[in-house]
């Protein structure tokens, strides 16, 4: 048998700008740090801007995640995607609330462990819920984006009011667990415990959801179904099944999102999920609709700008992020990691 | 012969208002490989989407060794051993060449023997394992898109225009794959244009006009017969 | 008529009959229903059908989701109460206002629309929403301007003002600055809602029609579909934005709850969906029927709430407050079962 004649890959050609290309949005994080050094004429408050804005950025991934994977793999987009967010805040709260002994001792492991309690009933809460989402609201309306958009809508109506019969028009003041409450000083800046854990579980559940994409073969089933679901079906995988996975994970994983935001804001409302939208939409079109990695950075970038601007000029902080979102969008038409489909 | 592998009864395919199958009758023999001839938009690769499931026939039955799969799910189609190689590849550019492998190999991890048997006939697969499929040049994609079928033995293999584009050298690397396969036993329905690559392998050759089966016979028969070729396709076999 | 309505006609008996009634209704409101609150309730429907209407120009026609109505909605108010802070009451002020207004929603949607059309028409629905919290984060904080969350308090033309005579009374009703307001209004909304009659039944309302069916064919028919896309947000913006003005002068005040505010938003959803997509007689119907239900439907359930009193979480679910809560599930319904709205029932019916 001879050997098929060669073709040298186009890969051994590629330039040095053309192998940067897709390295340039990561780029924009450092690029985006050095820009608030800059700006913030103390050191310190840059400092702690920084973790918080990387914290926020990290709450943001976790509650935006599954909404791009969901659009990528099905091309179904969720705009109650938000109601998981509010209901995970407040099913988390109410846990934290009724071990209010736990959380108010002077004691690391018990507060962790309220935590844990916490965080796992909300993300079961939410998981059960997307999967009643998914097929009471999203099923019925695949492949029609329209009444997706109408439906979803709905829903989010439906799920918020639902949130204010269970729990009440008011919204709901919640501590932090004794730990994690309060700063730790470190080169003159005051870092909050409780951003420094946010930004921890965000890199773990980014690396845990990378490893997931990159090395178990569901992972390589979702990630080849973003790109060519009818032919992950042909090699004969049930992607609907898949598909419902994926959106009770990015459920399950919004609830947590909506715990850690509750945490963070001290304060919950049934509309902070919607309140959140804004941001997640801005990550995920930023990202590049369908990209886990693209999301990652757009909410990095939009936590960073969210507070260097509103320590500058506190009024125009929302603003700013549009402006990024106008600014990314004009140098890449379909967010910085493009999701190239194969049809 | 014995039962045929495969057996379309009067398939019809509507896509959107367009009817494109019109009674689609077609038998694939087993351990053989059938060819599936006919101009540029007759519904050749309908015929093969139908059988696959990506469209459902609206009225006819898809016997895969008796069985009516016309009606199962894509999926369930493609475990019951029907390995498919579509006319766009279906590669998955996004991953690795081992990665778009191992996604192939549905029942479990890959067998390394017959992992060693497909790198023998396409060495670039191996020497590529580790790169990102859509690095690849379209002739090794077309490779990997067939090394897929082939990772795991299919009881069926429907292979779309494997030679769609591709240069002379890299034709007759194709043309060899498939004989192997073939020497192997496999059942295949193959969709091929071009004309001398159909008659080294085909064995019964079918030809489709409009929708329908319109000749059905030896391969041998109708390449050695010009004026029926130019009857039914329009073509001459000799220009090529 | 024909020509009135553009040559777009009801197409069904009890369609032409609610629809009459409805005109006669408002056209007379403030003779047939006197009070304080029933008039308001009309003006608020007139306003409505107008917005609602040149939403559905979009959704219906266009086939593009915006959450950005309300923002244009509230740029037309806010132009209004603007000019009338700085330049003093007075009917060049309204005017001024209204058409600024219009100018500044149509050019930001122009910007929008260049955005996010090009590429995906879904990133139309996801940017609108973004850009229109935004705004009204915006407008809540810049308080110099805007008047925050408090929003701003002006005078309309003393002809347009309760304190303006100009008779005594007829069958009852006092000849004051109000009744020509309320008519104001009422012709206001009628001519921008007969434009958008003609605008839908115009060679352009029908490419818009042809590009929601399909716009894979309407791009290689040779139509530039986004340019189409475009113009028609463009276009439902200006009207929005002149509705704004229009509620602005009726109620001399603007604010971020009653111009800005996501229930706006969603109220407008709503009445286009139960109205009937795609028709802009489903706008009359839905603002219509949306409006008077916000009205009344909240007492009835203020009622059956106290009936079932004592019962667990029923009474909460029937609570007044929670009518969001049945106008949602009701949308998703009709959004599956009832695509077409009233609108589309009645003309199946004939």
């Amino acid at each position: 048998m001879s050997v098929a004649p060669e073709h040298a890959p186009k890969m051994a050609q590629a330039s040095f700008a053309h192998r940067l290309g897709p390295w340039m949005p990561v780029l924009l994080i450092p690029v985006l740090i050095v820009l608030g050094f800059l700006a913030i004429p103390s050191s310190t408050s840059w400092l702690t801007l920084t973790v918080s804005g990387l914290a926020m950025g990290m709450m943001i991934f976790i509650m935006a995640s599954g909404l791009t994977l969901v659009f990528g793999l099905m091309d179904v987009i969720n705009f109650g995607h938000g109601a998981f967010v509010s209901v995970g805040a407040f099913v988390g709260v109410s846990v934290l609330l009724v071990l209010g002994q736990m959380t108010s001792a002077p004691s690391l492991a018990l507060n962790l462990a309220a935590l844990m309690v916490a965080v796992f009933g909300a993300m079961a809460a939410t998981g059960l819920m997307g999967w009643a989402f998914e097929k009471v609201i999203v099923e019925p309306v695949y492949g029609h984006h329209l009444k997706q958009i109408l439906v979803t809508m709905g829903g989010l109506i439906v799920v918020e009011q639902l949130i204010i019969v269970l729990w009440g028009p008011e919204e709901i003041y919640i501590a932090r667990p004794e730990a994690l409450k309060g700063a730790v000083t470190f080169a003159g800046a005051a870092l909050e415990k409780y951003r420094l854990v946010a930004v921890a579980i965000g890199l773990v559940v980014f690396l845990a959801m990378r490893w997931v994409l990159r090395r178990t073969k569901i992972g390589l089933i979702v990630r080849a179904g973003v790109e060519n679901g009818e032919m992950v079906q042909a090699l004969g995988y049930r992607l609907r099944l898949v598909f419902v996975g994926v959106f009770i994970a990015g459920s399950a994983l919004a609830g947590l999102g909506g715990v850690m935001w509750g945490l963070y804001q001290e304060v919950i409302t049934a509309h902070m999920g919607n309140q959140a939208m804004i941001l997640i939409f801005i990550v995920v079109i930023i990202g590049g609709l369908g990209s886990v990695e693209g999301c990652f950075i757009g909410a990095l970038l939009v936590g960073l700008m969210q507070n260097y601007v509103a320590f500058l000029e506190p009024k125009v902080a929302l603003i700013s992020n549009i402006g990024l979102m106008v600014a990314i969008l004009m140098w890449r038409p379909m967010g910085m990691i493009p999701v190239v489909k194969a049809k | 012969m014995s039962d045929p592998i495969l057996r379309l009864e009067g398939v019809y395919t509507n896509i959107a208002q367009y009817h494109i199958l019109q009674g689609v009758d077609l038998e694939v023999p087993r351990g053989a490989v059938t060819m599936l001839l006919g101009r540029n938009g007759v519904g050749k690769t309908t015929t093969l989407r139908t059988i696959i499931g990506h469209w459902r026939a609206h009225q006819g039955r898809i016997l895969l060794d008796g069985e009516d799969i016309s009606r199962m799910p894509t999926p369930a189609i493609a475990r019951a051993g029907v390995g498919f190689v579509p006319e766009e590849m279906g590669i998955f550019a996004d991953l690795t060449v081992e990665e778009n492998m191992i996604l192939a190999a549905v029942s479990g991890p890959i067998d390394p023997a017959r992992l060693d048997w497909v790198f023998s006939i396409f060495p670039p697969l191996k020497t590529f394992w580790k790169s990102e499929a859509g690095n690849l040049s379209g002739g090794q994609k077309q490779m990997l898109s067939i090394a897929r079928a082939m990772v795991e033995e299919r009881r069926l293999y429907l292979i779309d225009e494997p030679t769609k584009g591709l240069a002379p050298a890299i034709i007759s690397t194709m043309a060899r794959a498939l004989k192997e396969l073939k020497e192997q036993g496999a059942s295949i329905l193959l969709v091929e244009q071009n004309f001398s690559v159909a008659r080294a392998l085909g064995d019964g050759a079918n030809v489709m006009d409009d929708g329908r089966m319109i000749w059905s016979g030896q391969m041998a028969e109708l390449s050695t017969d010009a004026a029926l070729q130019e009857r039914l396709m329009g073509l001459s076999m000799e220009a090529h | 008529m024909k020509a009135v309505l553009s040559g777009d006609m009801p197409r069904s008996v009890p369609l032409t009959l609610i629809l009459g009634v409805i005109l006669v209704c408002l056209a007379l409101a403030p003779f047939l229903f006197p009070g304080v609150r029933t008039v308001d309730t009309a003006a608020r429907i007139c306003i409505f059908v107008v917005l609602v209407a040149s939403y559905d120009l979009l959704l219906g026609y266009g086939g593009i989701v915006s959450f950005a109505h309300t923002m244009f909605f509230g740029i037309g108010a806010y132009g209004v109460a603007l000019a009338s802070t700085h330049m003093g009451r007075g009917f060049d002020a309204l005017l001024v206002g209204s058409v600024a207004g219009a100018g500044v929603a149509a050019a930001l949607a122009l910007v929008i629309g260049l955005f996010s059309l090009r590429v995906r028409a879904i990133f139309f629905a996801m940017i609108t929403l973004a850009v229109a919290s935004a705004v009204a984060v915006l407008v809540s904080q810049l308080s110099g301007l805007t008047g925050g969350e408090d929003g701003l308090t002006f005078q309309t033309p003393r002809a347009l003002g309760p304190a303006f005579k100009f008779g005594d009374e007829l069958f009852g009703v006092k000849l004051n600055g109000k009744l020509l307001a309320y008519y104001l209004i009422f012709l206001g909304s009628l001519i921008l809602f007969l434009l958008m009659l003609r605008v839908v039944n115009s060679p352009f309302g029908r490419v818009l029609q042809a590009i929601r069916e399909n716009d894979f064919r309407a791009e290689a028919i040779g139509y530039r579909v986004v340019h189409y896309r475009v113009a028609a947000t463009c276009l439902s913006a200006a009207v929005a934005a002149l509705a704004g003005s229009l509620y602005a002068i009726w109620l001399r005040y603007v604010g971020p709850d009653t111009a800005l505010s996501m229930e706006i938003m969603i109220d407008i959803l709503l009445m286009v969906v139960i109205g009937g997509m795609g028709t802009m007689y489903g706008a009359v119907i839905g603002a219509t029927l949306l409006v008077i239900a916000q009205n009344y439907l909240q007492n009835l359930m203020g009622v059956a709430s106290g009936v079932v009193d004592g019962l667990p979480v029923l009474p909460e679910l029937l609570s007044a407050d929670r009518w969001l809560l049945w106008l949602g599930v009701l949308f998703i319904l009709s959004v599956y079962f009832f695509p077409t709205g009233v609108v589309g029932r009645l003309r199946a019916r004939k």
